[in-house]
Order: structure tokens, then C-alpha cells, then sequence
């Protein structure tokens, strides 16, 4: 059962890594690596569980908290500097400076 | 009184120092270039220190706070990191005099906290000994560099943040996951114990894909270089000094370390061939790349993503059993860093004094500052890999492992790379002693800046002369010897 966690997490990541790769508007690809990141937490969480013990294992959810105050800040930092490339150019996606 | 200073911990002190100085700068932002200046002059010393009691003592070893791993976090230093850590001190106390000069008083207060940060947290990662603190400490080095890269507050530097931001972020959590995978398989995050758990099952390959493509995204190995040339190019010249010379190297010493302890004794050579493969193009494509720019910042930018191929070049010449290439991996990348800060803060200077980095019109800058044009010239000597420099001593290992591993394919692509090589840095040097057509407004720089460039640049010529000295250093604690035996 555990097992199907961990797969919904790979599954996720994959997910995100796709949207972050087709979209070119940037707060899709911001939510896209917040997918990617809650994808890579699951499935550090369900496999804390390892078989042959009675209770799960308390190092994942450490690491999973680090993880998380990581992604907060560094979401933080993405919209902050999607907001000044919005302001700048009018619109949330990448400026190219070979197309002007 | 000498046994007793030391045995103080300096590699502690190393993380304390500058994550103190960037609180306090950010605190008291009217001192914050003396600050700033205290701070990486602490950091020196303190390398120096850790170097004397590694020469005496051996590898360095602290569990923080008494906790051992596994449940406590362990530092480690043996010669390589000693390296990565002088190459992250020198450049820092060269790129800090400069930028005393460089910001204006009410930029400098904003510049000094994040740079101490990326300082604290790149003697952290050099110090680490798991995998989940190379995470950490990878992500506190991104955000802070990413804030840097957005310091010119143009469209194009937003935008060049933006997606460095993105490839960041994608290249950590492709590392994390990695890094899930190997804790759940092995039970551990630290490296030495990995080294002895791990086995070759399809658990550790995934793992070894996720976290070599994060690592490869993050030190930029074409064809992975798409975010780089805009992000170094678009900064303010000593954030690109810092981005070029010791920001990729700390995910390619990552890259390094896990390699030589964990995924190479188990490899069969294949995926390192690729990596050396890659790294080869990405000499070729860089090299010329760097001789189409009509910007001498994006001409640099582009030499970056060409050096770094020299580094996966070397390195698979040594995974594949020729050892003498780890001393080039050693010298290419510490003369890399030195001769590259040198470049970007040539560049600011031109752009401080002429207000435009246009190779096309360099002219008057050989009259004009000769000290700058000659600071150009030596890192461009260390870069192309002439003789004295450190650069030098760098390809004439990695040639002599080509040669050796009668790897004739890598054998061209070395003398193609530095001809081309030669050819971007004689266009620059050309234009500058050029007279040009058109007369411009200049500006009087403050001699430091000047001063900072060509002592930086003179290392990188400096280190031609104390290989064997440098390379025994290296040596201790054996980072380089692989736990499987190897042809």
C-alpha cells in the first residue's frame, strides 16, 4: 500500500517536469517545480516505512521539513522575480533577446 | 602557541564567519563594505589554518554539536576540499576589494549580505560529508545567486535570474530525488557509509541518473548550458566573476566527489565515455560560440560553458584508469576560477571606464588602463593554457592522459579547443590596442578595481610554478583513489 504512495510521488514529479517543459507562462512553471517538489516529499515520506521494522523511520521527515522550508523560500524568491519580468515586459514568460 | 591556534576548528569557523558578517551587514548596511572586506579576510585566514592543521594532522573530521552520523551532521575535509575551499577564499578576497569600488553606496549594502551567504554556504558544501547537506547547501548557494544574477534590475537580468531560478530549482529536485532513492536502497546519507553499502541494482542507477543530470543541469555541460551565458552575462561584473569561477564548480565538485566514492567503483565506463563525450563538444560549441559574441561579457560567458567541458573531458579521461587526468581536473578547475574572476572583473572595468563592453570598439584601452588590458592578457594566457600558467600544467596533464589512453579523438579536440580559444582572446586583445573611429566618454576608475583583476590573474600564472607542492596537498586523505580496484 505504502508502495502506491511512493509511485503517486514519482508520478507527480513527472507530471510537474512535464508542465515545466511545455508551458511558457511562468507561474505555471513555478507551480510546476511546487509539483515536482511535493511529488520528490511523498515519496521520501512513504518509504520511511521500511519493512522488517515496527515504527517508520524518523530521518525522512526531518529531511521532508528541510525540503519544505527550501521550496517556501525559494517560491518566494520565483514570484518575486516573476512579478519584476511581468512589470518589465508586460507579460510572465521569459524575455528573449533574440527575437527582438 | 602555534599547536594551540591550530587546533581551534577552523573549518567551524569557516561557516560561522561569514554567515555573522552578512547578518551584521545586512544589519548595519552604512559599514557594509568594511564589513564585508573583515569578513573574507577572516575566511582566508581561517583556510590558511585549516590547511597548516590538515598538512599536520590529516583529514580533518567534526561531528556538529557531538552527534555522529548517521543522526548528526559530520564535517569532513581532506585535500580536494581544501582546494575547493582556498579557490573559494582567494577569489572571494580578490572579488570583494573590487567590489568596494564597483557599487555605489546604495547598492553595496544590498550586495555584501547575499555574497557573504553564497561564501558561507559554498565553505559549507565544501565541508559536507552527505549527500542531503550537498542538497541543502546547493539550494542555499542557488537562491542567493539567483538574487545576485537579478542585481541589475534590466529586463534581460530579471529575466536571466528567472530562469536560472528555474534550471536551479529543476536541477536540485532531480538531485533530491536521487538522493531519496540512495537513502531509501542504502539506509544512509553519508557518503562514507554509501560508499560501503552500495551495490549496483537498479536502485543506484536510477538514483546515479537523477542526481548526474541535476548536477550536470546545475554545472551547466552542454548541451544542459542554455540558462548560463545569459545569467553570467547579464550581472553585474563581480556577481558574473562569482557566478563563472565558483558557483558551477561547487556542483561539479559534488559531481566529483559522488562519482569517485559511490556511483565509479561500480561503473562499467560506459556513462563516463558519455560524459566525456559531452564534455568535448561542449569545448568545441563553447569555444565557438565565445568567438562569434560581438560582447566581450557574453564572450566570457560562453569560454565558461567551454572550460567546464575541459573539466568532464579530464574526468573521464581519469575514470577511465588514465590517473594523471585527476591533476588536471585539479589544476583546470582552480586556474579556471582564478583566470575567469580575472576576466569578468576586466570586464567591469571596461564597462565602468568606457560605459559599453562592444569588442568591436575596445579601443584607447591599452592607453587607458594598462594595468586592466594586461590583467586580460594574463588570464588569457592561463585560459588558452600557455606556458608558465597554471593553465598550462592543467592541459598538459590532460593531454599526457589522452596520449597515454591513446584517446586520439580527445586528442584533437584539446589542440582545436585551444586554437580556438587562442582566437577569442587575441580578437579581444587586438581591439583593445586598436584605435577605433569613434572617440567616447570614459570615466576615472578607482586603481583597486584595477589592481584587484590583475593580482587575480597573476595567481592563475602563479600556480604554474608550485604544481608538485599543490598536487601533494591535494593528495591527502586520497580523494582521488577509488574504493573498487581499476586497471
Amino acid at each position: 500500500m505504502l508502495f502506491m504512495y511512493a509511485l503517486t510521488g514519482v508520478g507527480l514529479f513527472f507530471i510537474g517536469l512535464y508542465t515545466l517543459i511545455i508551458h511558457v507562462n511562468l507561474l505555471r512553471k513555478i507551480l510546476a517545480l511546487n509539483i515536482m517538489g511535493c511529488g520528490v516529499f511523498l515519496v521520501l515520506i512513504s518509504l520511511a516505512m521500511r519493512s522488517g521494522y515496527s515504527s517508520p523511520d524518523p530521518v525522512p521527515h526531518a529531511m521532508v521539513i528541510t525540503g519544505i522550508v527550501v521550496t517556501v523560500s525559494a517560491t518566494a524568491l520565483a514570484l518575486v522575480l516573476m512579478l519584476k519580468v511581468l512589470e518589465m515586459t508586460g507579460k510572465a514568460e521569459l524575455y528573449d533577446e533574440e527575437e527582438v | 602557541m602555534m599547536q594551540f591556534v591550530i587546533t581551534l576548528p577552523w573549518a567551524i569557523l569557516l561557516i560561522l564567519f561569514p554567515l555573522t558578517g552578512a547578518i551584521i551587514s545586512f544589519l548595519w548596511p552604512t559599514q557594509s563594505n568594511k564589513v564585508g572586506l573583515v569578513t573574507v579576510s577572516f575566511v582566508l585566514i581561517s583556510v590558511t589554518f585549516l590547511a597548516f592543521s590538515i598538512i599536520e594532522h590529516g583529514v580533518y573530521h567534526h561531528a556538529i554539536g557531538g552527534w555522529g552520523s548517521p543522526l548528526g551532521i559530520d564535517l569532513y575535509a581532506d585535500g580536494l576540499s581544501l582546494l575547493m575551499l582556498l579557490m573559494t577564499a582567494l577569489v572571494g578576497l580578490g572579488v570583494s576589494v573590487y567590489a568596494t569600488g564597483y557599487f555605489s553606496a546604495e547598492q553595496s549594502p544590498r550586495f555584501w549580505p547575499l555574497w557573504l551567504f553564497v561564501i558561507a554556504a559554498l565553505n559549507a558544501l565544501f565541508l559536507s560529508a552527505d549527500i542531503f547537506n550537498y542538497y541543502v547547501t546547493l539550494e542555499l548557494i542557488g537562491l542567493a545567486a539567483v538574487s545576485l544574477t537579478a542585481f541589475g534590475k534590466s529586463r534581460e537580468a530579471y529575466s536571466a535570474a528567472m530562469r536560472y531560478l528555474l534550471a536551479t530549482l529543476l536541477g536540485s529536485l532531480l538531485y533530491l530525488l536521487g538522493v531519496v532513492l540512495l537513502y531509501h536502497g542504502f539506509g544512509s546519507v553519508d557518503i562514507a557509509t554509501l560508499s560501503e553499502r552500495c551495490e549496483s541494482t537498479p536502485i543506484l542507477w536510477a538514483a546515479l541518473t537523477l542526481i548526474s543530470a541535476g548536477l550536470l543541469l546545475k554545472t551547466a555541460l552542454f548541451p544542459l548550458h542554455f540558462w548560463l551565458p545569459s545569467a553570467h552575462a547579464s550581472a553585474p561584473a563581480p556577481v558574473s566573476a562569482i557566478l563563472s569561477a565558483l558557483i558551477v564548480k561547487s556542483s561539479f565538485y559534488i559531481f566529483l566527489r559522488l562519482w569517485l566514492t559511490i556511483f565509479g567503483p561500480l561503473s562499467e565506463g560506459a556513462v563516463e565515455n558519455m560524459f566525456g563525450l559531452l564534455g568535448a563538444i561542449a569545448v568545441l560549441w563553447g569555444s565557438f560560440q565565445a568567438l562569434r559574441q560581438t560582447r566581450l561579457k557574453l564572450l566570457i560567458a560562453y569560454s565558461t560553458v567551454a572550460q567546464i567541458g575541459y573539466l568532464f573531458l579530464a574526468f573521464s579521461l581519469a575514470m577511465s584508469g588514465a590517473v594523471v587526468a585527476w591533476n588536471a581536473v585539479v589544476y583546470l578547475a582552480f586556474t579556471h576560477a582564478l583566470a575567469k574572476s580575472a576576466m569578468f572583473l576586466v570586464s567591469g572595468n571596461i564597462l565602468y571606464f568606457g560605459g559599453h563592453d562592444r569588442i568591436m570598439n575596445l579601443d584607447r584601452i591599452a592607453q587607458h588602463l594598462p594595468i586592466t588590458t594586461t590583467a586580460f592578457a594574463l588570464a588569457g594566457v592561463s585560459i588558452i593554457g600557455l606556458p608558465p600558467s597554471g593553465g598550462f600544467i592543467g592541459k598538459w596533464f590532460l593531454l599526457e592522459a589522452a596520449l597515454v589512453q591513446e584517446q586520439w579523438g580527445f586528442v584533437a579536440i584539446l589542440l582545436i579547443g585551444s586554437l580556438l580559444t587562442a582566437a577569442y582572446i587575441f580578437k579581444v586583445v587586438s581591439h583593445a590596442f586598436t584605435q577605433s573611429s569613434l572617440p567616447h566618454d570614459s570615466r576615472p576608475i578607482p586603481a583597486h578595481m584595477e589592481w584587484a583583476a590583475l593580482l587575480l590573474a597573476f595567481a592563475a600564472i602563479l600556480l604554474g610554478f608550485f604544481s608538485s607542492s599543490i598536487l601533494s596537498v591535494v593528495g591527502i586523505g586520497y580523494p582521488f583513489e577509488l574504493n573498487g580496484v581499476k586497471p
